[in-house]
């Protein structure tokens, strides 16, 4: 084995930090940002959500079960949160060179080269969370072979633009019908909702749906400020003044909420981690959650219709809300997972249960 | 939380055994630390005095009582508690508690079972309901079925395919079960197992799947979270207490991760736990299949396990919860702002390795298995696998250096020792790694996962490079940060790169150490956190590592900070008693107001407890390291004399590169240590001792022990195999040992000293300032010399020692402690026979016995002693060790049901691995006390007598005729049936195990006809398979009470005949 390239990971504060590299050699520029999770690096990397961005993992040894397959189920894949790795590069602090899996068929360095994604090891992580959490996320660049890299800020983009399908896609032939606004959605939103006895019609963000036949509309997660998506925002508020379910996740919690007319603001310390406690509001019950945001809705903004539905034990901000007559919610948090705990799952369900009270089911 | 609920009962663990160990002083201490923050009157029932749980302030009421719904519900009756916690103590309280569940006890007196429902608890215990209820939510147990013809076997093989393993049901020790892998194997394994047994299980094998265990905490609002998931390295069929574990898991896909987690969560919903719980998962390797192997409705070794490594306080959460609060409402105590309903998030890797102490018994198979043995553990924290595996294996204290850079490691039958795992296993698989064995071969054998073995193999591959060069300076520096990252020690360098000697290498390695420093290659301090960060904490609790850049802490270097020593792993001689003296002397630091700094690595340890200090450190015991957080913390001082043997090795090695150490000066120390030096000073004093030599060549040997006579005590400095030490009664027993133990030359000279008999021990453990004697306490020993001193029963105040012996005893000390211008604590052991005193043992540092004579006295000897080292003045302790109206008894616990085949038998080498302290009035009541709290019973029927050598049967005969006065049916082997005959007493004769004749004594004690087994050695060597060694095994084996000691069988045997169980009072320890 050839000795690992030295790479620089260069912070707009002008921390830099030395490590080397396991992945793609380019330089790269993007926000940087952390995850805690201990496990689910093939998922987060195909996270939509991570687009434009450099993520951190806080656990320290990574690659050690490799990457899976590439093998589809039901139009999708059946390992990974979307056809390709999203963040720009990855940072850790042990890669593990050698992996050990049955459903692994590359490591983690050959998956990222073949994607043309940078990856680090060698740095020292937890100095870098603690950098990244105070200031909140910064731009970074990684920086190999003397190249240069303007700093870029994702956020100044439509990142929903660049993750969101290019066509309307069906998958699915169960009775519900569930209009899908994709904003970059992970796929095991998608298994999820097909495990239910639905139709997903998956459309691009900016696409008119009001001529479409469908039951429940869904909103995904996605990258980014949500204050980009104007054109969301519009459809949005349209379908508000009807009576269809509604579910939101994430970027589908903000947006939702902007529709509504309440204000979204970005966090001091953002939420991503696998560990996230929330609280059912008014009942001693909590759960669990895999987050991935740095934006939240401001609680004190929701319009008097509205009421938050979950909150963070942590930090009391808004983890989710609901319409007090209509049967609209959604979730700051990932109730999908993937990866994380799966303790909110039966929201899904909860969903379709609205679609069935809508439709005259029950 | 339920307001109604004002006094709480605590049930604690006893003594410490193999699978029973410090864990439980950790999560009672915590348990009763929840409980004392709201105001709760807290009643703690734990006979092992040695515990922080047992200490003055931490429970409201204490008893040193047995754990036993006899002493219970006396307990209960007096005290009328509102509820009872059930889940602190291990198993022993689960099943006492239990047992006063189903007697009605609870119910009667209205004690509340506080946390998880009893019906629970019975859920999860037995197999049957078990199955069931997990059957109910669709959850897969190992499939079984139980058969009672080959025929039939084979059917149930089929039907579950092979491989299958075949369980015998209700025969001991394993015996006729297996695996088989063909219907030839199983025919033939069947036939077998049905001589011994008329019904036997076969299972589905689960060979080689992975072992994961999560940590569930429910609360009554039905809120969950897994804390922790921990994998074993070894795979399933190794104990999870014979295993390494990693935590977090590091083989599991995200999807495997939390598909059992979801699936704990299910479970214990299903089966109403509320508080904690531990769930163990058979996963195979090759895809998602699982099975449930077990639930454990309480607190566990695991679980301590996971509060350390994830900073998350497991037993004081599962109190609260217990006490009816939510999850929500509780705060994480890490962070002090974030909430504990949450699961932690580590951004590091523990290791936890096994201790064992296979070599201290004789008989012992050095397999592991699926039965525990070993009696300590250690967890390791890094930020890589190889630093924390390699840290973790020097912690375990056996002389290893890391995974590699040991010494004799080589081995003949590889892959014999790789399939049939010992206690070796790690390091046959270096060596096979070395002999270049590849990953997939190594984990075809061991069933260990690739990703283990790859982690291994870049140690090997590393040590490979380094061994290239041959000074520091040709090294470069990426090389050797790399090889710290990868947690190669300054000494591993030393050795590989250096390629220095063995007596040279203390020196060598300072040159690492200096050549590193200047390089710039020194190691970080990283906050155990529980939230990788996320969030700001405030965090004590650290630990060192290569891999970084950042210390998250500053450093205040003000002169206000003091660090105390820890005592590593618990092992057959350092347990618990040493982390009670550790914490005790925190305490101390603190009230002095400076800030204490603990170093410790034991997870079952309350000394490693954030919140018992200002910074735990919970990192390694190595001079290395010691002296990184010396450099780093810039401490006022260092406290090296309360956590046993290891931090007092080190004393010297600190003292000569200037590092604070507190208390009495190293060099004394290594006065004490060194025999020749001790002892010229002893010869200087005039104080007498045993005669010895220590000898390099064959014929002094035989020259001096002609001059001294037998028996001797032979101690080897190089041991090949077998026992350390040994004591010999003649040339013949002498040339054996000789030959087999020891390679004797200059470089390996042998000690030989005179082994006096029938002396009486006695022990004092005293407190000096610069010389001058501030407290002391003299206890004496039941047994005479020739058993250790940590297997003795020890009676505090002595009872039956001259009053001129005390007064020579006194005098001795005082004239060691101003010679050696002592400054802290200290023991010295003596035997004495008639008045004449020689000194055994003298221990410039806190021994065993501190905490039991410090609660007798009730006063912490370990405060003074600590107050001493600090500098602040202190009074001399007044009280006379001979006020006391109440006695004390000391009494061992042995592990030897756990340890198959090992003889149970005492010598000079230590064998218990716990021990208890008791009160009473008088001895035969504290006698009474402290042997039921180990394990005895006074038998109901009959006794079996097997008294020995002349001198023990003459000893036993006053007991003999006691039992038989009180109408006991005695059953005698030959002799001493007819000793006994001679004397008057009637006795039947017991065959021995190898005769015909009936009645046999091996029926005797498999039957159950006798519940008490008296057996009393002939000599004092390790005999082979012999009849004794049958009669003692099988005591053990069929749990009937076994003694082996002639003076401990009489004074147990006169107790309970002077006074019966309900003789005994109930009385708190604040009551004497």
């Amino acid at each position: 084995m050839n000795e690992p390239r030295k790479v620089k990971l260069l912070l707009e504060d002008g921390t830099e930090m030395t490590g080397k590299s396991f992945g793609y050699e380019k330089p790269v520029s993007g926000e940087v940002v952390f995850n805690t999770a201990m496990t689910g690096y093939p998922e987060s990397l195909t996270d939509p959500s991570y687009r434009g961005q450099i993520l951190v993992l806080t656990y320290p040894l990574v690659g050690n079960y490799g990457a899976p397959a590439e093998e589809t189920e039901n139009g999708l894949l059946k390992y990974f949160e979307s056809d390709r790795i999203h963040i720009s590069a990855l940072v850790v602090s042990d890669y593990s060179f050698q992996y050990s899996h049955w459903n692994a068929v590359n490591s983690l360095s050959h998956w990222l080269k073949k994607h043309r994604v940078p990856g680090i090891f060698g740095i020292d992580t937890r100095a870098l969370t603690k950098i990244l959490r105070e200031k909140g996320t910064m731009l970074g660049k990684v920086l190999m072979n003397g190249d240069t890299v303007d700093f870029y800020d994702p956020n100044r983009e439509n990142l929903v633009e660049q993750v969101s399908i290019r066509e309307k896609k069906v998958y699915g032939n169960g009775k519900y019908r569930i209009l899908l606004i994709d904003c970059g959605v992970k796929y095991n939103i998608i298994r999820y909702l097909l495990q239910l006895d639905t139709t997903i019609i998956r459309v691009p963000w900016n696409y008119d749906y009001s001529k479409e036949e469908y039951h429940g509309l869904f909103i995904s997660n996605g990258p980014g400020d949500p204050k980009q998506c104007g054109t969301i925002i519009e459809h949005i508020g349209r379908s508000l003044k009807e009576d269809k379910p509604i579910f939101g996740i994430c970027l589908g919690n903000q947006l939702l909420a902007l529709a509504a007319g309440a204000d979204t603001y970005k966090l001091k310390y953002g939420h991503r981690s696998h560990n996230q406690p929330v609280r059912l509001v008014n009942t001693p019950r909590a759960y669990i959650t895999s987050q991935n945001h740095g934006f939240a809705v401001n609680n004190e903004t929701l319009p008097s219709e509205w009421e938050p539905l979950f909150i963070n034990v942590n930090d009391e901000t808004n983890e989710g809300m609901k319409h007090r007559s209509k049967p609209f919610f959604s979730t700051q948090f990932h109730p999908e997972a993937s990866g994380g705990p799966t303790d909110t799952a039966f929201l899904f369900s909860e969903f379709i249960r609205n679609i069935q009270e809508y439709i005259g089911e029950e | 939380m339920k307001s109604h609920i004002r006094k709480v009962v605590v049930l604690g663990s006893g003594a410490l055994k193999i699978g029973e160990a410090g864990e439980f002083d950790y999560s009672g201490s915590q348990a009763l630390k929840a409980l004392k923050e709201e105001e709760i009157t807290t009643v703690l029932i734990n006979p092992n005095i040695a515990t922080v749980q047992t200490t003055e302030g931490v429970a409201d009421f204490i008893y040193f009582l047995p754990v036993t719904p006899f002493f219970v519900e006396q307990v209960i009756a007096r005290e009328k508690p509102d509820g009872i916690l059930l889940s602190f103590g291990g198993q022993t309280a689960l099943n006492c508690g239990i047992e006063l569940y189903r007697s009605g006890t609870l119910e009667k007196y209205g004690v509340e079972v506080l946390g998880t429902p009893i019906q629970a608890i019975m859920d999860t215990e037995d197999r049957e309901l078990f199955v069931n209820k997990l059957k109910e939510i669709d959850v897969r147990t190992p499939a079984s079925i139980a058969v009672t013809s080959v025929e039939q076997a084979l059917e149930a093989a089929r039907k579950l395919g092979f491989p299958v393993i075949i369980r015998s049901a209700y025969t001991l020790g394993g015996q006729g079960s297996g695996f088989c892998t063909s219907e030839k194997e199983l025919r033939s394994l069947s036939q077998k197992a049905f001589s011994y047994t008329g019904q036997i299980l076969v299972e589905e094998s689960l060979k080689g799947w992975k072992e994961v265990e999560y940590e569930v905490v429910r609360d009554n609002h039905d809120n969950c979270i897994t804390v922790c998931n921990m994998e074993n390295f070894d795979p399933l069929g190794i104990h999870t207490g014979e295993s390494i574990v990693v935590a977090p898991s590091q083989t599991l896909t995200n999807s495997e991760y939390h598909t059992l987690r979801e699936m704990s969560i299910r479970v214990i919903r299903h089966i109403g736990i509320i508080g904690e719980c531990n769930i163990q998962y058979a996963l195979d390797p090759r895809s998602e299949e699982y099975r449930v192997i077990e639930v454990n409705a309480r607190l566990s070794r695991s679980s301590a396990l996971a509060s350390k490594a994830t900073g998350y306080p497991l037993a004081f959460v599962a109190a609260k919860l217990a006490l009816g609060f939510g999850l929500p409402e509780l705060k994480n105590s890490v962070t002090r702002t974030t909430t504990a309903c949450f699961e932690p998030a580590l951004d590091y890797i523990v290791c936890k390795i096994p201790r064992w102490d296979l070599n201290k018994f004789t008989g012992v198979s050095h397999h592991i298995g699926s039965s525990m043995k070993s009696v300590g553990e250690v967890m390791s924290i890094g930020r890589s696998f190889e630093e924390a595996i390699q840290k973790g294996l020097r912690m375990i204290g056996q002389g290893m250096h890391g995974f590699v850079g040991n010494r004799n490691m080589e081995f003949d039958e590889i892959e014999k020792e790789l399939a049939e795992p010992t206690d070796m296993r790690i390091f046959v698989i270096a060596d096979a790694l070395k002999k270049g064995w590849t990953v997939e071969q190594i984990s075809k054998l061991t069933r260990i996962d690739s990703w283990f073995l790859y982690k291994l193999q870049n140690i090997v591959q590393l040590e490979e490079k380094l061994g290239a060069f041959q000074s520091l300076d040709e090294l470069p520096d990426d090389l050797l940060r790399e090889a710290k990252i990868q947690g190669f020690s300054d000494f591993q360098l030393a050795r590989i790169i250096l390629k220095t000697d063995p007596e040279h290498i203390e020196h060598r390695l300072l040159d690492v150490r200096k050549h590193r420093i200047k390089r710039g290659i020194v190691p970080v301090v990283k906050q155990i956190d529980t939230l990788a960060a996320e969030y700001p904490a405030m965090t004590n609790y650290l630990y060192l590592t290569y891999s970084g850049v950042l210390h998250d802490v500053p450093f205040e270097h003000d002169n206000r900070s003091v660090v105390v020593l820890g005592s590593g792993a618990y092992r057959i001689g350092s347990s618990v008693e040493f982390d009670w003296c550790s914490v005790s002397a925190l305490n101390t630091v603190k009230k002095r107001g400076f800030r204490s700094i603990m170093i410790n690595y034991n997870p079952e340890t309350v000394s490693t407890d954030y919140d018992i200090c200002d910074r735990l450190y919970f990192d390694e015991l190595s001079f290395e390291r010691v002296m990184d957080i010396i450099e780093l913390e810039m401490p006022r001082g260092v406290i090296v004399s309360m956590g046993g043997q290891i931090p007092n090795n080190l004393a010297l090695r600190l003292y000569q590169v200037k590092a604070p150490v507190l208390g009495t000066s190293p060099l004394s120390i290594d006065n004490a240590e060194d025999r020749h030096k001790f002892s010229s000073m002893l010869d200087q004093l005039g104080v007498d001792q045993p005669r010895w030599r220590e000898l390099s060549d064959l014929s002094d040997i035989y020259d001096f022990v002609e001059k001294i006579g037998f028996p001797v005590l032979v101690r080897p400095s190089y041991v090949l195999s077998g026992a350390a030490m040994n004591v010999v009664s003649n040339r013949d027993e002498l040339d054996h040992f000789l030959k087999l133990a020891a390679d004797v030359s200059k470089k390996h000279p042998v000690v030989v000293s005179e082994f006096i008999q029938h002396a009486k021990e006695i022990e004092i453990d005293a407190v000096a300032r610069e010389g001058e004697i501030m407290a002391y306490a003299i206890s004496e020993h039941v047994e005479f010399a020739g058993v250790h001193s940590g297997d003795a029963t020890m009676l505090f105040p002595p009872q039956k020692i001259y009053f001129e012996t005390v007064k020579r005893i006194k005098r001795i000390c005082r004239e060691i402690a101003q010679e050696l211008n002592i400054s802290g604590p200290f023991n010295i052991q003596f035997l004495a026979r008639d008045n004449d005193i020689k000194v055994i043992e003298c221990n410039l540092r806190a021994s065993r016995s501190f905490p039991f004579v410090s609660k007798v006295l009730k006063t912490d000897l370990i405060e003074l002693a600590t107050d001493v080292i600090l500098g602040f003045p202190v009074e001399k302790l007044h009280k006379s060790t001979f006020d006391l109206d109440y006695v004390g008894v000391k009494a061992p616990q042995f592990s030897f049901s756990r340890l198959q085949k090992a003889d149970p038998i005492l010598g000079v080498d230590m064998a218990s691995t716990g021990e208890v302290g008791c009160l009473g009035e008088d001895f035969y009541e504290a006698i009474l006390k402290a042997m039921f709290s180990v394990g005895y019973r006074i038998p109901r029927k009959a006794i079996l007598l097997s008294t020995g050598e002349p001198r023990s049967k003459v000893e036993m005969l006053n007991s003999a005729r006691a039992l038989k006065e009180k109408g006991y049916l005695l059953y005698a082997t030959r002799g001493t049936q007819q000793f006994l005959e001679a004397n008057g007493i009637d006795s039947t004769v017991a065959h021995w195990p190898d005769e015909e004749s009936k009645p046999n004594t091996i029926d005797l004690i498999r039957k159950k006809v006798v519940d008490l087994v008296i057996n009393i050695p002939k000599n004092l060597t390790k005999t082979e398979l012999s009849n004794d060694y049958l009669i003692r095994r099988n005591a053990v084996d069929y749990n009937i009470p076994l003694i082996t000691n002639a003076r401990l069988a009489s004074a147990f045997i006169l107790a309970f005949c002077k006074m019966d169980m309900n003789d005994i009072k109930i009385k708190r320890w604040d009551e004497y």
